[in-house]
């Protein structure tokens, strides 16, 4: 077993750090005051909060300047530790509120953090509509394929015959991929990533907090406690390493040149457009009516 | 359709609907999200119109719980925000309102109401949203609601919402008859917009020892903005006053009565009644709205016909004028109450009337304005047998 993790960690493509790890410490960036965390061991979502905080370092944005708006589940809990302006909102709603926020006050860096639930379930239709209007801020979807603060429930992305409190008998949904649906309702940068290859995951949401334009980023996280728990998955590290084996995660390329092409198991940037942002446009459309003030 | 406006000088011809927005961007707002929904569709066209002039922001956003979503979100960057919608909207933003209350973000929600329940009747006049207003979201929480009864004072109360909102943090909804929003009247702009326009307090005091929920001597804490170095996190979970949740009893007591008890605390600005004949009146109206406009002319005429009349408006409906109602409610024989739903207004009046007064009613379900007529007759059955 441990070989085989020894291996994963290798860096993979496209995964080199600006940054070597070191230069980066998380602390400087949680309230550390808060800290033990509520998540359970193993659970995917810190190693997630990890790779946005140092993309974040990586950057330079001021931690006054920045603000992450959350929904609700655990994915929507992990904004409270970041010290940083943090909005923790309604279920499946992040998306409109940081909608309200990023047009009032186009100089803050958004970011949202949801949940699979959160973001494809009931906040759907905010999704789609955020990815098509392309406003500047980035979406990450903690994608663990289940709802773990409700306690194991079915979600939009739990896998065929998988076991949950609400599919007893194995799930008979068809997943949503949500990176399609995102590139086909428009988002300007889309991109899919892992928490196994961290340091390939913090260069995917660097580019997509510098890319402007609605960006979105599926996480691919992991639910020990729940989740890998009721199907019988092992260990929050053999969960990542079965992720690996169903993923690409070598792949952190530039698809920039191609069409976007549906695969639910590639990482990297999936998809990147220019599209006019949402806020320029807008204030360039009504700058007339402006001037005549 | 071309707004029904005629300038003239500052007095202007306006629509109801069209009153709210020119007012809201009066009191300051700078940002509206909107889905549209008749009766109150008018509101979202005009302030389409007039943000980009004054440099703010509109959009219509996907549906009613993402424009109130995206007006809380707005209204916590910093910038004034409202949002307008009916009755089958209203309801979809509850959840957010309560967000909103709970937060203590400021905002101004116009609900148009109409007739219900479910899609009801879309263009036909109701006042079924009274209850909707005080209770549609879940949990105890604190929220003002203003009834404005003509045109120039939907204008007036549109600016006051917004200035009671700020002033006390919390989400202010002005609920408007359909007849009165799609009504053209004169409003005098001239003489409503010296009213002051207040802003929220912003923290000032050093980040380090800020408290974003600590209570204030006035039950009412300053707001940080993003940007301004408090880095604090606000949450729909019960919080104490770092903001960061709690479940211990005794600070969730503590929050709770401050958020619960603010604006009871600040009575003096949030209550307002217009009060016609009550100093000797043997029959007391209580309506709000369109329906106040019926009875003030009905008490006018039975006050011809030397019957002792009298009207009580609560231009702010929630919290109810409760001092002010008791003191007539001690002096009067009867009270009358005529609105366009089942009975809801008439639930707070009897709630609050001594068990002697007998209490009248006029309900109108069938989606048309009740006359002064009715009401006159009411007054006079009442003045004989009350
Ligand atoms: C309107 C509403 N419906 C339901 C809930 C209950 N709820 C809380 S979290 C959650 C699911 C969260 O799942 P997901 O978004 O996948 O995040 P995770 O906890 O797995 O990170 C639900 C249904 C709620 N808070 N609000
Ligand atoms: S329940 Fe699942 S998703 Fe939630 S913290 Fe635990 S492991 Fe993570």
């Amino acid at each position: 077993m441990d070989d085989a993790i020894d291996t994963a960690l290798e860096p993979c493509a496209g995964a080199a750090a600006t940054t070597a790890p070191s230069d980066f410490d998380i602390r400087d960036y949680l309230r550390t005051e808060l800290l033990p965390h509520f998540m359970c061991p193993g659970c995917g979502h810190g190693i997630a909060l990890r790779a946005l905080l140092w993309a974040v370092h990586e950057l330079g944005i001021a931690k006054d300047r920045l603000a992450v708006v959350t929904g609700i589940g655990c994915s929507g809990r992990t904004g409270a530790y970041i010290d940083a302006n943090t909005f923790h909102t309604t279920h499946g709603r992040p998306l409109a509120f940081a909608t309200g926020l990023a047009l009032a006050r186009p100089d803050l860096e958004v970011v949202v953090i949801t949940g699979d639930g959160d973001c494809l379930a009931i906040g759907g239709n905010h999704l789609i509509h955020a990815c098509r209007r392309n406003l500047d801020m980035t979406c990450l979807m903690l994608n663990n394929e289940i709802y773990g603060m409700t306690g194991g429930q079915v979600s939009p992305t739990t896998g065929a015959d998988r076991l949950t409190t609400t599919t007893p008998s194995g799930n008979t949904e068809p997943v949503f991929d949500a990176c399609a649906l995102a590139a086909a309702a428009g988002a300007g940068l889309v991109g899919r990533g892992m928490t196994l290859q961290t340091p390939a995951l913090k260069n995917l949401i660097r580019d997509a907090i510098a890319h402007r334009g609605f960006s979105f980023v599926e996480v691919i996280s992991d639910c020990t406690e729940i989740f890998g728990r009721k199907n019988d998955l092992g260990s929050s590290p053999e969960m990542i390493l079965r992720q690996k084996s169903a993923m690409r995660p070598e792949f952190y390329g530039n698809v920039v040149d191609q069409p976007f092409r549906p695969n639910a198991m590639k990482t990297g940037i999936l998809a990147r457009t220019d599209r006019p942002e949402y806020g320029d446009a807008y204030r360039a459309a009504t700058a007339a009516a402006g001037a005549s003030r | 359709m071309p707004a029904s406006t005629q300038t003239n000088g500052l007095r202007q011809n306006l629509q109801g609907n069209h009153a709210c927005a020119v007012a809201a961007i009066a009191a300051g707002c700078r940002f509206y999200a909107g889905y549209p929904i008749t009766p109150s569709s008018e509101v979202a066209e005009r302030m389409a119109v007039e943000l980009p002039k004054v440099g703010g922001a509109f959009i219509q956003m996907e549906d009613e719980i993402a424009s109130m979503g995206a007006v809380i979100g707005a209204s916590m960057g910093g910038v004034k925000a409202m949002t307008a919608t009916s009755g089958p909207g209203f309801s979809l933003k509850q959840e957010n309102l309560g967000y909103a209350a709970m937060v203590e973000a400021p905002c101004v929600v116009i609900n148009v109401m109409r007739g219900g329940p479910s899609t009801g009747m879309p263009t036909r006049p109701s006042q079924g949203d009274l209850m909707q207003a005080r209770w549609g979201t879940h949990g105890d929480h604190p929220i003002v609601v203003l009834t404005p009864a003509s045109v120039a004072e939907a204008y007036r109360q549109t600016i006051r919402a917004f200035n009671l909102s700020e002033r006390l943090r919390t989400p202010v909804i002005v609920l408007l008859d359909e007849v009165i929003a799609h009504l053209v009247e004169t409003v005098d702009i001239a003489r409503a917009d010296p009213m002051q326009r207040v802003d929220r307090t912003w923290a000032s005091e050093p980040p380090e020892t800020f408290r974003p929920y600590a209570a204030s001597a006035d039950g009412v804490p300053a707001m940080p903005r993003p940007g301004d170095g408090y880095r604090s996190h606000t949450t729909g979970l019960t919080h104490g006053p770092s903001g960061f949740p709690t479940q211990k009893p005794a600070e969730v007591t503590a929050a709770m009565t401050r958020l619960l008890g603010k604006i009871d605390r600040h009575r003096d600005i949030v209550d307002s009644v217009e009060t016609t004949g009550c100093e000797d009146a043997e029959v007391l109206v209580v309506a709000v709205g369109i329906v106040a406009r019926a009875a003030r002319r009905a008490v006018d005429q039975a006050q011809e016909r030397g019957i002792r009349a009298g009207l009580f408006r609560p231009i702010t409906l929630w919290p109810f004028p409760e001092a002010q109602f008791r003191q007539l409610d001690d002096r009067v024989r009867a009270i009358l109450v005529p609105e366009m739903n089942a009975g809801q207004l008439c639930l707070e009046v009897e709630r609050l009337s001594g068990r002697r007064t007998r209490i009248g009613r006029i309900n109108r379900i069938d989606g048309e304005p009740i006359d002064p007529d009715a009401i006159l007759s009411a007054i006079e059955e009442l003045a004989r047998h009350g």
